[in-house]
């Protein structure tokens, strides 16, 4: 009768009840959100991708805004993804209390968990598109057809930088929190897992440190699908990201359940 | 087919047994107790006593222990989902979804119980009504007042047409006009059959609304009954106040006329059966401001609890 924090999370469809109050929200607060997870990554994909490549000229046989549009699709999803796993999903566990009342109907905890993960990584989702429809008008993706693969990767992404995102926001006293991993884990992703630059130009001791940022893997996916250089190693590199996702959400219900169960 | 009739009808609640601790501190501390159907049962006790952490154990939403506790026939903690089903929860702090109207509330509300939309849809328009928040059906949450958001919460509670209500501290921090709307509202839902349990502390609410209640403090039960039989059991019929200053001689004079006298602060009070002779013996004391009053749970209370502050 005892429960125990490290039982198996259960998958039940009760989840998608949170996926459409979330949605209903987003809705009414249409606005700010597409500033945040639209117009941001758009002005660094102009910015860098025209200004920058104006300087740089081609990298790895690809005009610069093209190779960097395809390193964006994955580092806005990521950084959506955690936003929402940290400042939204915390925003709804504590001062909101909207997981309180949740939990005074038939869904508990995993439901409450599975939901948040599915609605961030579909607003993750939602980034990798906006990007890939904006690079696509300026025609910086070269991959044609085959680049709308890269969106079911991103919403793996999504899926996998949920995880860890709810686990620190489990941890999290004050949103002033989040900034230990913004900058030790989100930022250091962002610079170093291939968006801004080829790894080939990173010393041989980072090149293999690179390969254990999850980011890495999804960089590697969803470039040459939205460029249309070859893939390699696919099914390394979702393994890595399913494999890092389904851990990240394990503990990600642990933690949550050691802080509110009662 | 007749015969099951005769069978007494199943309690709401049976506990048997509950303990619960938090590391040293013994919260909840053997409690048993059996709620009949249909009936208005309060929690009384102070801060820290143990009553909210009980609730949530009703819910399903906090484990224990040692003991057994069945909620409308289910077994828990095993079968907390399908008791939530059947449960209406009003918590002491308003969760409501600030981004939705009042409407919203209510139908998104109907969807965490799995429920549809067209399923709750006269529902929710019976329920606004009752609690006569039909004219701020299309209101934000953020701009309805305490009262509004309370009696929208307590809508909310019987959004899944729910057979037991708990109400944590129901009143807490409302007007006499909000108030007393919520006490019929709740006079109501028991006449109709649902049983209700309650917290509260605000003894003319329990003494108001409860056909029996139980006293807590630190985690046990001090006693249970009506709030009839727990005035007669432990308390004098009557109280007199006295306010002023009231010398150690004329105190200790006082207080072998009586059953029982104690002071606070400049306040005295003085239990008796028989209050007549007291207060002829008082009447030459004009500086002193005398109110008789018949007792009531709050002397029970402080009787059973004692005034030491709890913070």
């Amino acid at each position: 009768m005892n429960r125990s924090h490290w039982q198996r999370p259960r998958f039940r469809r009760a989840a998608w009840a949170l996926v459409q109050r979330n949605f209903l929200v987003w809705r009414k607060l249409l606005g700010p959100a597409i500033v945040l997870n639209f117009g941001e990554p758009l002005i660094y994909l102009l910015g860098l991708g025209l200004g920058l490549g104006m300087l740089i000229g081609p990298v790895d046989g690809l005009p610069y805004l093209t190779f960097l549009a395809s390193g964006m699709v994955a580092s806005a999803t990521m950084t959506t993804v955690s936003f929402e796993g940290m400042y939204s999903v915390f925003t709804r566990m504590v001062p909101q209390k909207t997981w309180d009342a949740m939990l005074a109907t038939p869904m508990d905890l995993d439901d409450i968990v599975l939901g948040e993960t599915l609605w961030a990584a579909l607003k993750g989702l939602l980034s990798a598109s906006m990007i890939l429809l904006v690079a696509a008008l300026f025609g910086a993706v070269s991959g044609g057809w085959m680049a709308l693969w890269a969106l079911p990767v991103a919403f793996l992404l999504g899926l996998s930088f949920t995880g860890p995102a709810i686990a620190m926001t489990a941890l999290a006293g004050s949103y002033d929190f989040f900034n230990y991993y913004f900058v030790l884990i989100v930022t250091p992703m962002f610079m170093f897992s291939g968006v801004f630059f080829p790894l080939d130009q990173l010393p041989a001791g980072w090149q293999a440190f690179v390969q254990f940022l999850p980011l890495t893997h999804a960089v590697a996916v969803i470039r040459p699908l939205m460029t249309g250089a070859p893939l390699t190693a696919l099914g390394l590199h979702l393994a890595v990201l399913a494999g890092f996702g389904l851990v990240s959400f394990y503990l990600a219900v642990v933690m949550v359940r050691r802080r509110l169960w009662v | 087919m007749t015969q099951g009739l005769a069978v007494t009808p199943v309690p709401v609640i049976e506990a048997q047994h509950l303990s619960k601790r938090f590391g040293d501190l013994r919260a909840v501390d053997d409690l048993s107790f059996s709620i009949p159907a249909g009936q208005c049962y309060g929690f009384l006790g102070p801060n820290g006593a143990g009553k909210t952490t009980t609730l949530k154990m009703l819910m399903g939403l906090a484990s224990f222990d040692e003991g057994s506790l069945r909620v409308l026939g289910h077994a828990l903690p095993q079968d907390a989902r399908a008791v939530r089903a059947r449960v209406g929860l009003v918590p002491q702090a308003d969760n409501l979804d600030p981004d939705f109207t009042v409407r919203e509330n209510l139908f998104m509300y109907a969807r965490f119980f799995g429920l549809k939309r067209r399923a709750v849809a006269d529902r929710v328009e019976a329920l606004l009504a009752f609690a006569e928040l039909t004219a701020k059906a299309e209101a934000k949450v953020e701009t309805l007042s305490g009262g509004m958001k309370r009696r929208l919460t307590i809508a909310r509670a019987l959004i899944n047409d729910p057979e037991l209500v708990i109400l944590d501290e129901p009143t807490t921090g409302l007007d006499p006009q909000v108030r007393h709307l919520i006490w019929a509202r709740l006079a109501e839902l028991r006449a109709r059959g649902v049983s209700l349990i309650l917290t509260t502390h605000y003894m003319e609410e329990a003494e108001r609304l409860c056909d029996r209640l139980v006293i807590m403090d630190h985690g046990r039960i001090l006693d249970e009954g009506t709030p009839a039989a727990l005035i007669h059991r432990h308390v004098e019929s009557d109280v007199i106040e006295l306010r002023g200053s009231v010398s150690e001689a004329l105190f200790t004079t006082l207080r072998s006329m009586s059953a029982h006298a104690e002071r606070q602060g400049t306040a005295v009070y003085i239990y008796t059966h028989a209050a007549t002779p007291i207060l002829e013996f008082l009447e030459d004391a004009d500086n002193l401001t005398v109110i008789h009053r018949r007792a009531g749970l709050e002397d029970v209370f402080l009787r059973l609890t004692g005034r030491g502050l709890r913070e």
